[in-house]
C-alpha cells in the first residue's frame, strides 16, 4: 500500500549505528508514554490497596473498584502498551527498517486508548467491579467489555503490523539472513499473542453479547477455558517479550551473546508450540475435566515449555559470563559476576529480574501448575505472590531496565539523574521481593485473594484465622514491600519524566550509560573498569575458550573445560532449590485432609 | 540530521574488526550465516539434566496418584441450579440438628453424601462431620462463581453454577474449620463464610 509514497525520513543512530525510521521512533515512544502513564496509575492504585490493609479508611466497594482497575491497568494496559512499543522498536530500528503503515499504527494507538478509557470509566464508576477475570455470571456494563475488546484488537493489529514490518524489511533487504535473536524473541511473543488474543476475543465477545441481551447465558466452565487462553496467554506474551528484552539488555550492558544462539531460538520455538497448554493451570480444581487432560495440559506436554525456560536459565547467565570472561574477568568461578557493572541500571535490573523470575516466579509457577499441589494453592494469595514475581519483579523490572536505554536513544536526550537510576532497580526489586515473599507466605497460611477484610468482621460466621498470629505480620510485609516497590517506581518515573522534560538534547545520548556496541561503544576501554592488571594472569584464556569445543588447551583446572563454569554452578544451585521446593510442597500437601 | 545511511548498521562489511563488533551485537544483529550449530558439551549436558527434571515433574503427578492421599477430584456433573437448590433444601430439612447465626447446622450420617451450597454470600449449611469418615461433598453454586476454601487445612476448589463437583474428604482432626470464599463473587465477597464442625 504505502510502497509508492516517499520513504519516511530516517536518521542514523550515533550510538548504535542503526538506521532509525522516525515514524517507528515516534510510534514506539507514543506507546511507551502511554505505558508509563499506566504504570503511574497502577502504582498509585497499588499503594492505596496495600495501605487499606494497614487501616487506610476506604469503603469495601471502593477497595474492590481499585483492585479491579489495578489488575487491568498493570496486567493489560501497562505491559501491552510497552510490548507494542517493543514490537515497533524491534521491527523497525533493529532491522534498519520502516513502519509500513504509520497512520494505521497511530489510529491503532488512539483506538487502544479509547478502549482503555472506556474500561477505566466502567471500573471507577463501579459499573464493572468484576475484576480482570470477569467470570460470568457476574456481569459488567457492556462498555467495559467493548473497552477491553477495543484494546485487545489494537494489540492484535500491532502484532500484524510487526509482521508486516518484518516482511517489508526482508523484501527491501534492510537486513541480511535470519532475524536478530531479540527480534526473533519478539516474534515469538507476537505469535503467542495472536492465539491468546483470539481466545480472549471469544471470551469477552461472549460476555459482551450476553451483556446486551443477544446471548442468553455464558457457560462458566467454557468461559474459563477461553478466558485463560488470554488470561494466561497474555502472561506468556510477557514472558517471551521479557526474555527477548533480557537478551537485548545483555547486548547493551556487557555486549554478551548466547554461547549457542540456535539453542535459544529453539527455546522460543518450544514456547510457541507448547506454552499455551499452560492455560489449564487455572482449571486444575474446576469441575468437568479428567485427570489425563489436566496432567497433559498443565505439564505443557511433558514440560517442554519449562524446558525452554531452563534453556534460557542457562543461556542468559552464560552469555553474561562469556562476555565478561572475554573482557578479562577470568579469575575463579565468579569473578565475572562480582565484577559485573552493578552500577549500571540495565545490568542490575537484568540480573535481579532473571534471579527473581527463576528462583521465585518460575518455581512457584511450576508448583502451582502441578495438578495435586494446586489444591493447596488455588485462589490463595500464593497465586498473587506468584504473578507479582513474574510480571512485577520479572517483566516490569526488565522493561524498566531497557527503558534506560530506549528512552535516551529514541528521544536523543541524555538521561537525567543517572545516580537515581543506579539505585532504582535495587529499591524496586527489593520492595517487590518483600511484597511477593509476603504474599507467598500468606497463601501458605490459606489467606484468600481479593478479600477486602481478612478479619471477616462483617461475616455472620466469623473467621479468626488471620486476625492474629503470623498472618498480620506477613500482610504487613506485603504492605511494606508495596511501599518500597512504589518508591522504586516513583524513582523510575522521575528519571524518565525528567529526561523527557529536561534532558539535554544530544548527538551522544548514551553519556552516563554503558552501551556495549556500535560506533561509540566504549566497553573495550571502560573508565574505572578493572583493566588488564586484574585479569593479567588469565589474559587470553577467553580466546582459548572461544575456540572449538573440547580443544581447550593449557588450562590446568578441570572446570575450565566448561565454557561458562560459573553459570554451570549457578544453574545447579537453581535446580537444587527447585527440587527442594518441589519436595517441600508435597510434604505440605500430604498434611492436608485426605481428599479425592 | 540525516547522516550517511549505513544500512548494515554497526557491522560494516570489510571493517578492520568486524568480528568483535559483530559478535557483540549478535543478539541485536542478524546471526552470521545459519544460526544452528552443534550443541557444545555444556549445552548438551544441561539440556539432558533439564529434560530429565522435566520428565520427573511430569511423572511426579502420576506417582502422587499412586501414593498420595490428596488427589484432585474429577467426579462432576451438570446440574440445574434450581434443582440443586431443591436438593440442598431437602437435605437440610432431613438432617438439621441446630442453628447458628441464622444458618442451619446439619449432621448427616457418617460416610454419606453431603450437600454444600455456595451463594452470595454464604456457604450453607453448617456441617457436623465425624472424624475419620469419608464424605462425598456435593458442591455447586446457585448464582455466580465461588471459591470453596477449607481452612486451615487449605484445600481449595472452584465452584461453578450449573456444575456439581463431587469432592471426597476425610476430616482427620477434631475442631471447628471455617470455610471462606476465595473467588471474587461480588461486593460481599469478604463476608462469605461457612463452617465445618468435626467431632
Amino acid at each position: 500500500m504505502a510502497t509508492a509514497t516517499t520513504p519516511a525520513p530516517t536518521r542514523t543512530c550515533n550510538v548504535t549505528g542503526f538506521v532509525v525510521d522516525r515514524n517507528g521512533q515516534r510510534l514506539a515512544l507514543g506507546n511507551i508514554y502511554a505505558a508509563f502513564l499506566m504504570l503511574a496509575l497502577g502504582g498509585t492504585l497499588a499503594i492505596l490497596i496495600a495501605l487499606q490493609r494497614q487501616g487506610l479508611p476506604m469503603s469495601d466497594d471502593w477497595w474492590y473498584r481499585l483492585l479491579a482497575s489495578h489488575g487491568a491497568t498493570m496486567l493489560l494496559f501497562w505491559l501491552l502498551y510497552f510490548e507494542v512499543a517493543a514490537l515497533y522498536w524491534g521491527s523497525t530500528m533493529l532491522l534498519n527498517a520502516r513502519m509500513v503503515a504509520p497512520r494505521v499504527a497511530w489510529a491503532n494507538l488512539v483506538m487502544m486508548s479509547v478502549g482503555m478509557l472506556l474500561a477505566q470509566w466502567a471500573m471507577f464508576t463501579g459499573r464493572a467491579t468484576v475484576m480482570f477475570t470477569a467470570y460470568p455470571p457476574l456481569t459488567a456494563h457492556p462498555l467495559y467489555y467493548v473497552g477491553v475488546l477495543l484494546f485487545a484488537v489494537g494489540v492484535l493489529v500491532a502484532c500484524i503490523h510487526f509482521f508486516a514490518n518484518v516482511v517489508v524489511a526482508k523484501r527491501e533487504r534492510t537486513y541480511e539472513g535470519s532475524l536478530p535473536l531479540v527480534v526473533y524473541g519478539l516474534a515469538a511473543a507476537a505469535i503467542i499473542a495472536l492465539y491468546a488474543l483470539g481466545t480472549g476475543a471469544v471470551a469477552y465477545g461472549m460476555l459482551f453479547l450476553h451483556s446486551i441481551g443477544l446471548m442468553e447465558s455464558v457457560d462458566p466452565a467454557q468461559y474459563r477455558l477461553f478466558f485463560w487462553g488470554i488470561g494466561h496467554g497474555a502472561q506468556q506474551v510477557n514472558l517471551a517479550a521479557m526474555v527477548a528484552v533480557w537478551y537485548a539488555l545483555i547486548a547493551f550492558t556487557v555486549g554478551g551473546r548466547p554461547v549457542n544462539e540456535g539453542l535459544s531460538r529453539i527455546a522460543f520455538l518450544l514456547y510457541i508450540a507448547f506454552i499455551h497448554l499452560g492455560a489449564v493451570h487455572h482449571l486444575l480444581v474446576d469441575p468437568g475435566l479428567g485427570t489425563s487432560h489436566r496432567i497433559m495440559n498443565t505439564s505443557y506436554m511433558l514440560y517442554l515449555a519449562v524446558l525452554a525456560s531452563l534453556i534460557h536459565a542457562f543461556s542468559l547467565p552464560a552469555s553474561i559470563e562469556v562476555a565478561q570472561r572475554e573482557r578479562g574477568f577470568t579469575h575463579g568461578l565468579f569473578q565475572w559476576l562480582r565484577k559485573g557493572p552493578w552500577r549500571e541500571p540495565g545490568f542490575s535490573a537484568l540480573v535481579l529480574s532473571i534471579v527473581y523470575f527463576g528462583f521465585i516466579a518460575g518455581v512457584t509457577g511450576v508448583l502451582m501448575g502441578t495438578m495435586q499441589l494446586n489444591m493447596v494453592i488455588h485462589n490463595t494469595l500464593f497465586v498473587v505472590g506468584h504473578f507479582h514475581a513474574t510480571v512485577v519483579s520479572g517483566t516490569t523490572l526488565a522493561f524498566m531496565g531497557i527503558s534506560y536505554y530506549l528512552i535516551p536513544l529514541l528521544t536523543e536526550r541524555r538521561l537525567v539523574a543517572p545516580r537515581v537510576a543506579r539505585w532504582q532497580p535495587y529499591v524496586f526489586g527489593g520492595g517487590v521481593a518483600v511484597l511477593t515473599l509476603g504474599m507467598l507466605l500468606a497463601g501458605q497460611l490459606g489467606v484468600p485473594r481479593r478479600v477486602a477484610d481478612l478479619e471477616y468482621a462483617a461475616a455472620p460466621i466469623g473467621v479468626d484465622l488471620w486476625a492474629a498470629g503470623p498472618a498480620p505480620l506477613v500482610m504487613l510485609a506485603v504492605s511494606i514491600g508495596a511501599v518500597i516497590a512504589v518508591t522504586g517506581g516513583i524513582m523510575f518515573l522521575y528519571v524518565i519524566g525528567m529526561t523527557l522534560l529536561k534532558g539535554e538534547r544530544s548527538e551522544t545520548p548514551d553519556e552516563g550509560l554503558r552501551i556495549a556496541f556500535g560506533p561509540r561503544a566504549r566497553l573495550r576501554a571502560p573508565v574505572g573498569e578493572p583493566t588488564a592488571s586484574e585479569a593479567a594472569p588469565d589474559a587470553g584464556t577467553g580466546v582459548d575458550v572461544e575456540t572449538e569445543h573440547g580443544h581447550v588447551t593449557g588450562l590446568r583446572e578441570r572446570w575450565r573445560r566448561f565454557e561458562a563454569p560459573g553459570t554451570y554452578v549457578l544453574v545447579l544451585v537453581f535446580l537444587a532449590w527447585f527440587v527442594v521446593m518441589y519436595l517441600v510442597a508435597h510434604l505440605n500437601l500430604s498434611q492436608s485432609w485426605p481428599v479425592g | 540530521m540525516a547522516e550517511d545511511q549505513d544500512r548494515t548498521g554497526a557491522a560494516p562489511d570489510g571493517d578492520d574488526a568486524p568480528d568483535d563488533a559483530r559478535r557483540e551485537l549478535s543478539t541485536l544483529l542478524p546471526p552470521e550465516e545459519r544460526w544452528w550449530k552443534r550443541l557444545g558439551p555444556d549445552e548438551r549436558r544441561w539440556l539432558t539434566i533439564a529434560f530429565v527434571w522435566c520428565l520427573v515433574l511430569f511423572t511426579g503427578m502420576y506417582v502422587w496418584l499412586a501414593i498420595g492421599q490428596q488427589q484432585t477430584p474429577i467426579e462432576s456433573y451438570r446440574i440445574d441450579p434450581f434443582v440443586f437448590q431443591q436438593e440442598v433444601d431437602a437435605f437440610i430439612e432431613e438432617h438439621q440438628v441446630d442453628e447458628v447465626a441464622g444458618a442451619a447446622i446439619v449432621e448427616p450420617p457418617p460416610g454419606s453424601d453431603v450437600y454444600l451450597q455456595a451463594n452470595q454470600f454464604a456457604f450453607r449449611p453448617v456441617l457436623k462431620l465425624q472424624r475419620g469418615e469419608t464424605y462425598r461433598l456435593l458442591v455447586s453454586s446457585t448464582d455466580v462463581q465461588h471459591g470453596l476454601s477449607l481452612q486451615p487445612t487449605n484445600l481449595n476448589f472452584q465452584v461453578l453454577p450449573g456444575y456439581l463437583y463431587v469432592i471426597r474428604i476425610t476430616p482427620d482432626e477434631v475442631g471447628e474449620f471455617p470455610i471462606v470464599c476465595n473467588e471474587y463473587c461480588g461486593l460481599g465477597h469478604h463476608v462469605m463464610t461457612g463452617l465445618i464442625v468435626v467431632d
